[in-house]
């Protein structure tokens, strides 16, 4: 009686998973893989290999590369100052990071446009100290700065979880046999937080490989990332079908940048266990 | 076991439930329109909604007035078929689809009693897409061209289409963030027409387009109204209608139809085959092109009107503001856009990512 209270429970959800996830993944994998016509076909898979989409690909990926290896530089020793801080209520700062993402992160991407801006607020204040004024705008830099600061706080969350699990007995116990704070970090406490590392590269990789709201805001329709193309070939083009392909293409992506995170993350854990 | 079959079951029932509920309501809307009512669509912020009410108050008919964003918007909200509609206004390109799907109802538009007060060159520059203008009843009309800074650009520089490949004016010009219209200037400044389909035609504007975007500053497709009133560019490729809109904000903006010739674009009245009511909505469209009505319309969307008493009671200065009332030279100038095959719209889409995967 109470499993079966328990599963009816779960109702909603499973109309959930059918309805939003499952059933849409389902036409996505039909469209890419038959035609218009209804037989079967690779082609829409193939257009991946058109130089323009390898391109839009490759962009797509240097991007998304730059944007994680950013993150984790900064993220990694704001979470170990985070962490090493010496207030009661450290929970209240991690909370103060976690406060833009309240925000909607478009809207967020819609004022530095405005900052950014020939005229914005970021120029003015540079020509008012008699400097140059800086075109960063429509740039791919621009880019990556606003995947930066959308998706930073989603490294630095499992970094700072992670960090905060180590024990003070081990560091005390590492400088005990006389390792100084050098040899400590790398091998005591990076060890600890690759868990972390991982899941917070993951959390950022793919949004950011995948990205095309930000790239259109930010780029000036100047970046085209194969989210932008897989956006058009939906939106103006009519080609379902080739949209649909190269999704599954980039779903492939994400999975083996997946699978290569999860085989580095050897304890298991993971930090994704705090989401 | 048993129990993930009743699990299996609500869910089925849940899904079903929700299918019927839909199914129903399209039902219940097929049979409002049945009775003296008139389901009317059009585009969104496009009609006084005083007129509306003027008409509902002049022949009792009950108006149904929904809106849409996109023509590709409408165009899937008309082929859903979950309502009928019985009358829409839209682009001609689409309208022009439509034609061609047999889906648009031949009238005898001539007969309506103010079917005079219409602009005979604007009905002839229809016929390109309504051959006997059989089809359609011009609403709103308007052009392509160039918005400019009038500080930073003179008069003469915007009369070409080639000042858009200025290097002077680099990162400083904005252009539209839609293949066929970004493709226009270069059509126009090889002398190929806006419709032509000829691949090497096509090839060599991307190969003009292509030395134009390292200039570029950006494509944009909404936000180039406010992104020259902020001042943040010298030139920008823009529909009339949303120049007009920016001069209105920032008087040091002019809008120009360079020489070369640009596009016309025809907003229209069309009855689709689901019309449930052919005379109301031949007494709607008549009424929109009444004197007042029109003018009433008119000071509330600020395009062009193709109807002659309309613009000849507005003030010359209005008159005279080549973003609002296009001249006589800048129409004969202009080509309106022809529907194109799916085929070619895919090579041009192709083509348009060509150009923008530079970086």
């Amino acid at each position: 009686m109470n499993k079966l209270k328990s599963q009816f429970l779960a109702g909603p959800y499973l109309v959930w998973i059918i309805g939003f996830i499952i059933l849409p993944l389902a036409m996505i994998l039909y469209y890419s893989f038959f035609n218009e016509d209804g037989s079967f076909t690779l082609e829409n898979i193939a257009t991946i290999t058109d130089p323009v989409n390898l391109k839009a690909m490759g962009l797509s990926l240097e991007l998304g590369v730059a944007c994680t290896v950013i993150c984790l530089l900064l993220a990694y020793p704001l979470a170990m100052i985070l962490n090493n801080l010496q207030i009661k209520n450290q929970s209240f700062v991690v909370f103060i990071f976690m406060l833009p993402m309240w925000m909607n992160f478009m809207l967020r991407i819609l004022a530095w446009k405005l900052l950014l801006n020939k005229n914005g607020v970021l120029n003015t204040l540079l020509m008012g100290i008699g400097l140059e004024p800086v075109t960063i705008l429509n740039t791919p830099a621009a880019v990556v700065f606003g995947m930066v600061y959308d998706y930073l706080p989603f490294m630095i969350l499992p970094i700072y979880n992670s960090m905060a699990r180590i024990k003070k007995d081990y560091i005390e116990a590492a400088h005990d046999l006389g390792a100084n704070s050098i040899t400590t970090f790398f091998k005591v406490i990076v060890p600890l937080t690759v868990s972390g590392i991982i899941s917070g590269i993951v959390m950022v990789f793919v949004p950011a490989l995948t990205s095309f709201a930000v790239s259109e805001l930010l780029g000036g329709g100047k970046v085209l990332l194969i989210g932008n193309i897989i956006e058009e070939s939906f939106m103006q083009g009519m080609q379902w079908n080739v949209g649909s392909g190269l999704s599954f293409v980039l779903m492939v992506f994400v999975m083996i940048s997946m699978a290569i995170t999860n085989a580095f993350d050897k304890d298991g854990e993971g930090g994704t266990a705090v989401w | 076991m048993k129990n993930k079959l009743i699990v299996l079951g609500l869910v089925g029932a849940f899904i079903v439930s929700c299918f019927s509920a839909c199914a129903q309501d399209g039902e219940t809307q097929d049979n409002a329109s049945s009775g003296k009512t008139l389901t009317v669509l059009n585009y969104g912020k496009y009609i006084e909604e005083e007129a509306l009410r003027q008409f509902e108050a002049k022949t009792g008919i009950d108006v149904k007035y929904e809106e849409y964003e996109s023509p590709e918007e409408m165009y899937t909200k008309y082929k859903a078929g979950a309502i009928d509609y019985d009358v829409i206004c839209t682009s001609e390109y689409i309208i022009q689809k439509l034609i061609e799907e047999g889906e648009v109802l031949e009238q005898d538009y001539s007969s309506l009693s103010n079917y005079g007060n219409l602009d005979k060159d604007i009905l002839e520059l229809a016929q390109s897409y309504d051959p006997e203008n059989r089809y359609t009843v011009p609403y709103f009309y308007g052009t392509l061209g160039i918005c400019y800074d009038t500080t930073k650009v003179s008069e003469e520089e915007v009369s070409s289409w080639n000042c858009l490949w200025d290097t002077a004016h680099k990162n400083e010009i904005i252009m539209m963030n839609s293949v066929r219209d970004s493709f226009t200037p270069a059509l126009k400044l090889l002398g190929h027409s806006l419709n032509d389909t000829d691949d090497n035609h096509l090839k060599e504007a991307l190969n003009l387009l292509d030395k134009q975007f390292p200039i570029v500053y950006a494509y944009f497709v909404d936000e180039i109204g406010d992104e020259m009133i902020s001042g943040n560019a010298h030139m920008a490729l823009v529909y009339s209608g949303e120049a007009a809109y920016a001069m209105d904000y920032n008087e040091n903006l002019a809008y120009c139809v360079p020489k070369e010739g640009s596009n016309l674009w025809v907003d229209s009245w069309f009855i689709p085959k689901t019309c449930k009511n052919q005379q109301a909505a031949m007494q709607f469209i008549d009424f929109l092109c009444d004197e007042e009505i029109g003018m009433l319309n008119f000071d509330y969307v600020y395009y062009a009107s193709p109807l002659t008493p309309v613009v000849e009671a507005l003030d010359e200065e209005i008159r005279n503001n080549e973003a609002i009332i296009p001249s006589k030279e800048s129409l004969e100038k202009c080509e309106v856009y022809t529907a194109i095959s799916d085929e070619k719209t895919a090579y041009l889409n192709y083509l348009w990512q060509v150009l923008k995967s530079q970086l």
